[in-house]
């Protein structure tokens, strides 16, 4: 009998209470859309004392099967519950590194709130939530005081990490539970990949980030920003004069596209990529007290549909824009992005421009001055279900603007690749891996958007942590005798 | 941290640093570049390796003060720090088998036409060196381009203060013409390369170009640097610096360069109010 269900015998047993969802408290949307401050204010402890009282705790806890790292979602509920915090802590850091991030980014409503046995009648158990009201309780401790995992035993294996993004930072810190020194090489001046330079202050303060990764260090691990693995050292140098025993490769996939359409380079067309970097990596909105600069567009059109074009959009609002525009070539039921996001996006004033397809950007002495788009319409579900959009004919019309940002998504990065000729990649550039992340070079391992393409942290902190998995069965097999 | 061990005044507006990063200068090659930041509130910016040695640790780059950030570098000093440095970023400058090649180093590109040549010259090329520059005052390496094993140098400059006085387009003009040249590299500002370009596309001379668009990482992740060549968007961070001179759109690039001008110059106006130089 695991200690958990132990406690639960010996406790009165848990009547669940028939509330409705309890609500997160959120910064007022006309107030948010001026400033970066993180627009979820997270639970308070009577908040999420409350929730965790929602949960049945199922004999059968289906929500663990929709969680893709199956954290013991049913236990840690019930540490809140009895009042067990730390026990609560210790059971998500079991599976997940980084809770108070992935509380605030998972796409939680398609995944184990989902998948909880409330979703049937009504409201799920709001677990994303309770995560991340746990994950910035253990945040909230002293460094001394946090829920540290147990470094193992000093092995003498030497594994390097290239990227330091979640599944970069998954897999080390897996891999010091196993006693392995870990050199994470990171290519830009901060660590954290997408959580330092994509996802926006806004939905993921930076400092929370920070502290995540400070747990890591005081777990051992060497962190090197820097150091373009390709560049400065190829994987050839890492495995060979470096001395490492093996490498994890988690470099993401973030190679971003642009539309094909005349007018794209000129000024005030930006990647999503080149937009959030210069605000959230560079600082650009504290310019000139930091010295990156970014157009502060008075007319902004998104083009896109996920989570990056609300980013954007959202970030161009509280850049001082006085009209921001969603282009996106399908309907808003189509749109990738998190349902939570859109309606965000929609009370911050941004205003969606569905079933447009962009088909030029205009300007004038070289900055940006329209785009012109073209409506669409979507056909009838295929039989995938898929309805694909086409285009109307003599439909184009002009948005006037004077910033456009391309949210289409990213590719794989050749940097790394180009220089390891003998590591296989897919016609795409990704790089291959079997289920558990190896790659055809032995002792090299791979994980996150560079072999899934652009997918979700928590997807990418998985395949990190089976990696390392991996990598410790890979270190044993090769012992040095 | 990057510890600076080496400064130099060249001229009124162009210094030489030298940095420690034994890891970079084990792997620079001519024609490629790094990132900095000078401080935690920094921008990052591209310059190109001057010089670098593998044995002794260091990498060495030549900048013009044009804004802030190359404003603040020109105050550091041999013992201060850097606090990042990337590379070697970009793919290095093709040099094998070119038989007769003239290299063109405009103003400050003649720091990065040094290693080039040199490289060049190493790889059993014939290299006619011309440096361009407004006058005398803003020549640099003359004494260093004349240590090399190069044929020729030749120095133009505008007012004639030095060397023949015209641009460095006279001399490749007459190169070309008398057909003594297979190929030719210029580096320097948008508008020099532009001409360059021009004057050897008469002679189907082939022509690279190393191109400097605006960058942000430096590796490929934002789109900040794409130019136009042959009318494919290419990211100059990983796809040059260096490009086929006939096929770039100079125009674009050269628009693309002026886009934060007016900004920059408020952020540099604010610092040099605090700055005690003279600039
Ligand atoms: C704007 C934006 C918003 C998003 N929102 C969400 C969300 O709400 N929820 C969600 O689940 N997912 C979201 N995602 C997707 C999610 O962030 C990614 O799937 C995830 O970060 C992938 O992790 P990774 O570790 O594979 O790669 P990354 O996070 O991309 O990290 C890779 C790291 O490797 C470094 N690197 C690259 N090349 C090299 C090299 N050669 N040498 C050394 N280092 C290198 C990079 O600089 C980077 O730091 C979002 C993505 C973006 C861009
Ligand atoms: C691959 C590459 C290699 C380079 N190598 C060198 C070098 O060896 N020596 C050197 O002196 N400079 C070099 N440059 C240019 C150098 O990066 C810029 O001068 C520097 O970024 C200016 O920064 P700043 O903050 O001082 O000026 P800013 O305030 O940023 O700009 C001042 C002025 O310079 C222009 N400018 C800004 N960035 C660039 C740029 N990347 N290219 C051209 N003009 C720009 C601006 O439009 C503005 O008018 C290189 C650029 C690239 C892309
Ligand atoms: S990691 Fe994501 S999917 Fe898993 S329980 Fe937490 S919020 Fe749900
Ligand atoms: S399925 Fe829902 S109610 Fe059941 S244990 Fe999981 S969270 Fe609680
Ligand atoms: S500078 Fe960002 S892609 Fe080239």
């Amino acid at each position: 009998m695991s200690p958990v269900e132990d406690a639960a015998a010996e406790k009165p047993r848990h009547r669940p209470s028939r509330a409705p969802r309890t609500p997160m408290p959120e910064r007022d949307a006309r107030e948010r859309a001026m400033t970066f401050d993180e627009v979820g204010l997270g639970y308070t402890e009577e908040m999420a004392v409350a929730e965790a009282n929602r949960c049945i705790q199922c004999k059968n806890p289906t929500c663990i099967e929709g969680c893709p790292v199956n954290i013991d979602i049913k236990s840690f509920i019930a540490g809140i519950i009895e009042g067990d915090y730390t026990r609560a802590i210790a059971v998500l850091k079991e599976r997940n590194a980084l809770p108070a991030v992935c509380g605030r980014v998972c796409p939680q409503e398609e995944q184990c709130e989902a998948s909880c046995v409330l979703a049937r009648k009504g409201e799920p158990v709001a677990i994303g939530r309770l995560e991340r009201w746990l994950g910035d309780f253990d945040l909230s401790c002293d460094l001394e005081h946090r829920c540290a995992p147990v470094v193992g035993e000093p092995s003498g294996r030497r594994v390097a990490v290239v990227g330091s993004g979640p599944a970069g930072l998954a897999c080390a810190g897996e891999l010091r539970r196993f006693g392995h020194a870990v050199t994470v090489f990171e290519s830009l001046h901060a660590p954290g990949g997408v959580l330092t330079y994509g996802i926006p202050e806004f939905r993921l303060p930076k400092a929370i980030v920070q502290a995540e990764i400070e747990m890591l260090e005081v777990m051992g691990v060497e962190l090197v920003t820097d150091v373009v693995v390709g560049a400065t050292y190829t994987l050839d140098d890492l495995l060979g004069e470096e001395g490492f025993d093996a490498v994890f490769v988690g470099n993401g996939a973030g190679l971003p596209m642009f539309l094909g359409v005349p007018g794209e380079n000129l000024n005030g067309v930006y990647s999503a990529n080149e937009f959030l970097t210069r605000v959230n990596l560079m600082k650009a909105y504290e310019f000139p007290t930091y010295d990156t600069p970014v157009a502060r567009g008075r007319k902004v059109a998104v083009v896109g549909g996920g989570n990056v074009a609300m980013d954007a959009a959202r970030t161009a609002k509280r850049l001082g824009a006085e009209e921001v525009f969603l282009v996106y070539r399908r309907s808003e039921d189509e749109m990738p992005a998190r349902r939570e996001e859109v309606h965000h996006a929609r009370e911050e004033g941004i205003e969606f421009k569905m079933l447009c397809s962009p088909a030029e950007i205009v300007g004038r002495d070289g900055f940006v001055t329209g785009m012109v788009a073209t409506r669409m319409e979507l056909t009838e579900p295929d039989a995938s279900g898929r309805r694909a959009p086409v285009c109307v004919l003599d439909s184009d019309f002009t948005i006037e603007c004077d910033t456009v940002i391309i949210a289409l998504g990213t590719r794989a990065n050749p940097l790394l690749s180009q220089t390891t000729p003998d590591l296989e990649v897919s016609s795409r550039g990704y790089i291959v891996t079997d289920e558990d992340g190896a790659t055809n070079k032995p002792g090299v391992f791979a994980g996150g958007d560079i072999v899934t393409g652009s997918a979700t942290v928590i997807l990418a902190m998985g395949a990190g942590k089976k990696a390392a998995q991996a990598i410790d069965r890979w270190l044993d097999a090769t012992k040095r005798s | 941290m990057f510890p600076i061990v080496y400064q130099r005044q060249l001229s009124a507006s162009v210094f030489e640093m030298g940095v420690t990063a034994p890891a970079i200068a084990r792997k620079a090659r001519a024609g490629q570049f790094l990132m900095l930041r000078v401080d935690e509130h920094g921008e990052r910016i591209p310059l190109t390796f001057s010089d670098w040695s593998a044995e002794e640790g260091w990498v060495r780059f030549i900048f013009m003060r044009v804004g802030k950030t190359t404003h603040q570098l020109s105050h550091l000093v041999a013992g201060d720090s850097l606090v990042d440095v990337v590379g070697p970023l970009g793919v290095a400058t093709h040099v094998e088998g070119l038989g007769r090649v003239a290299v063109m180093g405009g103003g400050v590109g003649a720091a990065v036409a040094y290693p080039v040549a040199r490289a060049m010259a190493e790889a059993g090329a014939e290299v006619t060196v011309i440096l361009g520059a407004r006058n005398r005052e803003l020549l640099i390496l003359e004494d260093e381009f004349r240590a090399l094993p190069i044929k020729e140098l030749i120095v133009m400059t505008d007012d004639g203060s030095a060397g023949e006085k015209g641009l460095v387009t006279a001399p490749l003009k007459r190169l070309c013409e008398a057909g003594e040249i297979d190929s030719s590299m210029a580096i320097g500002p948008a508008i020099m390369m532009k001409f360059c370009a021009a004057t050897t596309k008469e002679f189907d001379v082939p022509i690279t170009v190393s191109l400097n668009p605006i960058m942000v990482d430096g590796t490929g992740m934002c789109g900040a640097c794409r130019v136009s060549v042959g009318g494919e968007t290419k990211f100059g961070c990983v796809d040059g610096p260096d490009f086929d001179g006939h096929a770039v759109d100079f125009e674009q690039l050269m628009s693309r360069q002026r886009v934060y001008s007016d900004i920059e110059r408020e952020a540099d106006a604010d610092f040099s109010k605090e700055c005690s130089c003279h600039l």
